[in-house]
């Protein structure tokens, strides 16, 4: 084993090769990794972030929903009284108009019946006026006219 | 067989000069250089491409080893330093590239750089105590440029006499600083050595077992599937000695850093 030389060019070329790691190989890779953490990180803090901000929208929707379901039902209430309302309206209308429309007719009814019954009235009594004519005019026997002017009466009286 | 280890320890070497200091580690060089251009090839393209999107599979690799070292550093290092961490990722990386070169079979590449012409070769960089020495003398030489630089020259110096018995027990003080220095260095290129060299060497004694074995001899039949079984269980156990000791290296020079920029 003999020491020499050889240790002073081992040293120096140690020497050079850890000046070269140090100025053009460390600062880049541990730069690198230092850079990626912080990208690594702040990408957790962003999805973080993003998912906070998820949380309060689908919180936020749910009120809107709320809000909205909460209308819609009141609408709708709202809605069936209404119609409950005009239906009440429309059958007490329609009676009404039921009972407007049946007096007229009952009115129109007496009237046509009086109508008809002062007309037969009247053709009973010129057939009366004929008969008599007819009686004085010719002088029949009596039975035989009784017989006539029963059926007269009857018919009359019917 | 004497021979065929001697020869499996000898560098290749290129003389300066007269004095045996005047020698270079061809091979030791070599392979550090080689280990160090992987490295850098793989860590300042990755850097370069490197996107704070989604990274590549490289990129998470090398992400996954630069966070791991970023942490132990700020666990143990409490203050700022743009030195510290890249520092320990080039120690950790460089030590273990250098100690990989133990994976490959022991002979492969001896004994196709023979054929080359090249008569003696070691790969294993981290198996010849320049390297290791050369290594733990620029961490020596950080530490006390961090200590200058965190409490100043006064502070610096002036810790030598007077921790840690105050300033009555100067001498006491002074010597075990010196101690203390001197056996940081010492102890980190000595252990990573050790354990390499002892590695490499048991790889060489497990290759021994069938040198020179011939098919007409009963022991190769006997010797072949031991020194198979052999091969097998120190490779796998070899795969945590140097990622241990390509780990020790970084995180005592982390610790001894830490230390020197902090007041005692």
């Amino acid at each position: 084993m003999n020491i020499n030389v050889t240790l002073v060019i081992q040293g120096l070329a140690f020497f050079a090769v850890a000046w070269l790691v140090m100025k053009f190989g460390w600062p880049h890779i541990i730069g690198a990794i230092e850079e990626r953490q912080k990208k690594i990180g702040d990408g957790l803090a962003a999805a973080e972030e993003g998912k906070r901000a998820l949380a309060s929208a689908s919180s936020q929707q749910d009120q809107v929903l709320r809000e909205a379901r909460a209308e819609a039902s009141g609408i709708r209430d709202r809605a069936e009284k209404e119609y409950g309302q005009i239906v009440e309206k429309a059958k007490t209308d329609a009676i009404a108009e039921g009972n407007r429309q049946k007096a007229v007719a009952v009115a129109e009814i007496e009237t046509e019946a009086h109508r008809a019954r002062e007309a037969l009235r009247t053709q009973v009594a010129e057939l009366a006026v004929k008969g008599a004519e007819k009686l004085i005019r010719k002088e029949i026997d009596a039975a035989a006219h009784k017989a006539l002017l029963d059926d007269l009466i009857a018919e009359i009286a019917r | 067989m004497t021979d065929y280890i001697k020869h499996h320890l000898v560098h290749l070497q290129w003389k300066l000069g007269d004095h045996p200091f005047m020698t270079v580690h061809v091979d030791s060089v070599f392979f550090k250089f080689l280990a160090a251009l992987v490295f850098l090839f793989v860590f300042i393209r990755v850097a370069r491409k490197s996107t704070s999107g989604v990274p590549g599979k490289l990129q998470c690799a090398i992400e996954m080893i630069v966070e791991f070292v970023d942490g132990l550093v700020k666990e143990t290092f409490h203050g700022h330093s743009k030195l510290i961490a890249p520092l320990a990722i080039t120690i950790f990386g460089l030590v273990f590239l250098m100690n990989f070169m133990d994976m490959i079979p022991v002979d492969w590449l001896p004994a196709s750089a023979h054929a080359a012409g090249v008569e003696y070769l070691r790969v294993v960089p981290t198996a010849d105590l320049n390297t290791t020495i050369g290594m733990a003398l620029c961490v020596f030489l950080l530490i006390q440029y961090f200590g200058i630089k965190h409490k100043g020259v006064g502070g610096f110096f002036k810790e030598f006499v007077t921790a840690p018995f105050g300033p009555m027990g100067a001498p006491a003080n002074l010597l075990l600083r010196l101690i203390e220095e001197a056996v940081r260095p010492l102890s980190l290129s000595l252990r990573l050595f050790g354990n390499m060299y002892a590695g490499e060497l048991i790889f060489i004694l497990i290759a021994v077992m069938t040198l020179g074995a011939t098919l007409d001899a009963l022991s190769t039949y006997i010797m072949a599937p031991m020194q198979f079984i052999a091969g097998f269980v120190w490779t796998a156990f070899h795969i945590l000695v140097i990622t241990l000791q390509a780990f020790i290296f970084m995180m005592l020079t982390i610790v001894y850093l830490s230390m020197a920029a902090e007041h005692h």
